[in-house]
């Protein structure tokens, strides 16, 4: 029984909920922004790192290596704490969003890269013999299929993404897991935190899923 | 294949709008090497506007890199190509003169994503600028000319390999090439699917196209071809008309290739 009223209590929690669910709005919104800005990026850093002129090239796989190799917590920190020392002052919202597009970017770009890659040369000469430039290989050609490869492991890093918003608490943004921690201070109850895991599973459990089906896809496909 | 021999030249006249250098390739002092191994070593070639030429010779011998020099998809170190006289160079004006040579590789290269319309309906929608409805019908056209009328909605994964060749070459045409390129169009595929592409292929010889052939189909080189040339470890070692060169073959290192050819 005092389980039950300590994890699970129902009038903290339809309490708590208003706020919850504020605060799970403000990290599908997070999520969504730095997936947009992240995957948009990722894929213009891969057209560079593939087909830029070469010192650009050698800038994208630099970007690539550092961003894929910083702790997304400590980036978070550097943007938050440290830029406004330069005089670049971020809302939280903007540092939060900025760190993980810009860590998106870097992963998102090896995924593109590798699909881009996976492809058979004879596409490219295929494209190149019928006179296409090189947006139009681009985008008729190459990114369709490219695509279509990397969705599992694309749709995987949209799923970290999401779930790498909630780092985004720690620079006071009312987010779903800073809402149910404020939640459960007033409350003097843990009942909130465990809403907060369950509204977090809602959102995610189905991403997972769908990775699952698409991967599934792809090997059918693929045999 | 037993399709008789179409006279040659019979469309020639009707459809080169009296332009007898349209198409004409020209080829001098090629030199194109991987690493150390050199896989051409100097090759001088003219092929007239409208003529069929098939290029045959052992593997490795440099055929096929010989025609994907020709619109650069293999870059080479040394000789120069004209198409039409124009230089084919890297830079602004390569698209411009891919667009006049098609090309048919041996492993089809289809866009598989693409159904078999708008893998040909492509090339005259985005290069040509044509609107989507007279790309598509352009496509439609070309189709029903290589018999795949009621194959076109389909993508390539549900057509068979003479079947996808055909709709490679509906591709090819459908910029209007004045050069065709084919690299062993018919070494990819099954036997019974190679008579069907080298009708397509016959029916397309003198109608204006220039065509350069890289084939192992000696039956095929000898009834459509204008001249055969023999390609060996880099060098054009002889070439002829088809008669004189399957018939009376001059070069001791043709006559034991033609030999080896016809014992199997």
């Amino acid at each position: 029984m005092d389980l039950v009223a300590t994890f699970f209590n129902w009038p903290v929690l339809r309490g708590a909920l208003p706020l919850l669910l504020e605060g799970l709005g403000i990290t599908v919104l997070l999520g969504a922004v730095s997936i947009i800005a992240g995957s948009v990026s990722g894929l213009l850093v891969a057209l560079l790192r593939l087909y830029g002129w070469a010192p650009l090239r050698a800038l994208a796989r630099v970007y690539i290596d550092v961003f894929r190799s910083i702790p997304l917590l400590v980036l978070l920190v550097l943007v938050y704490y440290a830029l406004p020392f330069v005089g670049v002052r971020l809302s939280s919202f903007a540092a939060a969003a900025t760190a993980l597009s810009m860590v998106s970017c870097a992963y998102t770009a090896e995924i593109f890269r590798a699909g881009i890659e996976a492809l058979p040369k004879g596409q490219f000469e295929a494209a190149a013999a019928i006179g296409l430039n090189f947006i139009d290989t681009m985008r008729d050609v190459v990114l369709p299929q490219a695509l279509r490869i990397v969705t599992p492991p694309f749709t995987s890093n949209c799923i970290n993404v999401l779930k790498d918003t909630a780092l985004a608490s720690v620079v006071a943004m009312p987010d779903l897991l800073k809402q149910a921690t404020q939640a459960q201070a007033l409350a003097a109850n843990p009942t909130p935190l465990i809403g907060a895991a369950l509204l977090y599973l809602a959102l995610l459990l189905p991403l997972v899923r769908l990775v699952g089906y698409f991967e599934a896809r792809h090997r059918a496909a693929t045999q | 294949m037993s399709t008789p021999g179409r006279p040659k030249g019979e469309y020639r006249n009707a459809l080169n709008e009296g332009s007898p250098a349209c198409g004409a390739v020209h080829i001098s002092g090629l030199h194109k090497a991987y690493g150390r191994f050199e896989a051409l070593r100097g090759i001088d070639l003219d092929v007239a506007g409208g003529e069929v030429v098939a290029v045959v010779g052992p593997s490795g011998s440099g055929k096929s890199t010989l025609i994907r020099c020709i619109n650069l998809l293999e870059r080479y170190q040394r000789g120069e190509i004209r198409v039409d006289g124009e230089l084919v160079e890297r830079g602004q004006a390569l698209a411009r003169v891919r667009a006049e040579v098609g090309m048919v590789f041996q492993s089809f290269n289809l866009f598989p994503h693409l159904s078999a319309l708008h893998n040909v309906a492509l090339g005259p929608l985005r290069v040509r600028g044509m609107s989507r409805a007279d790309a598509d019908a352009r496509a439609q056209a070309l189709l029903a000319k290589v018999g795949l009328a009621e194959h076109a909605h389909k993508l390539p994964g549900q057509l068979s390999g003479g079947q996808q060749q055909r709709v490679a070459i509906a591709r090819a045409l459908a910029m209007e090439p004045k050069v065709l390129l084919f690299d062993e169009p018919t070494s990819a595929l099954d036997p019974e699917m190679v008579g069907e592409v080298l009708a397509v292929m016959q029916a397309l010889a003198h109608t204006g196209v220039t065509m350069v052939i890289v084939t192992h189909e000696m039956g095929f080189a000898r009834r459509v071809a204008d001249r055969v040339v023999f390609m060996e470890a880099g060098l054009v070692v002889e070439q002829a008309a088809p008669d004189a060169f399957f018939d009376t073959p001059q070069e001791p290192r043709t006559k034991a290739f033609l030999q080896a050819i016809l014992q199997h």
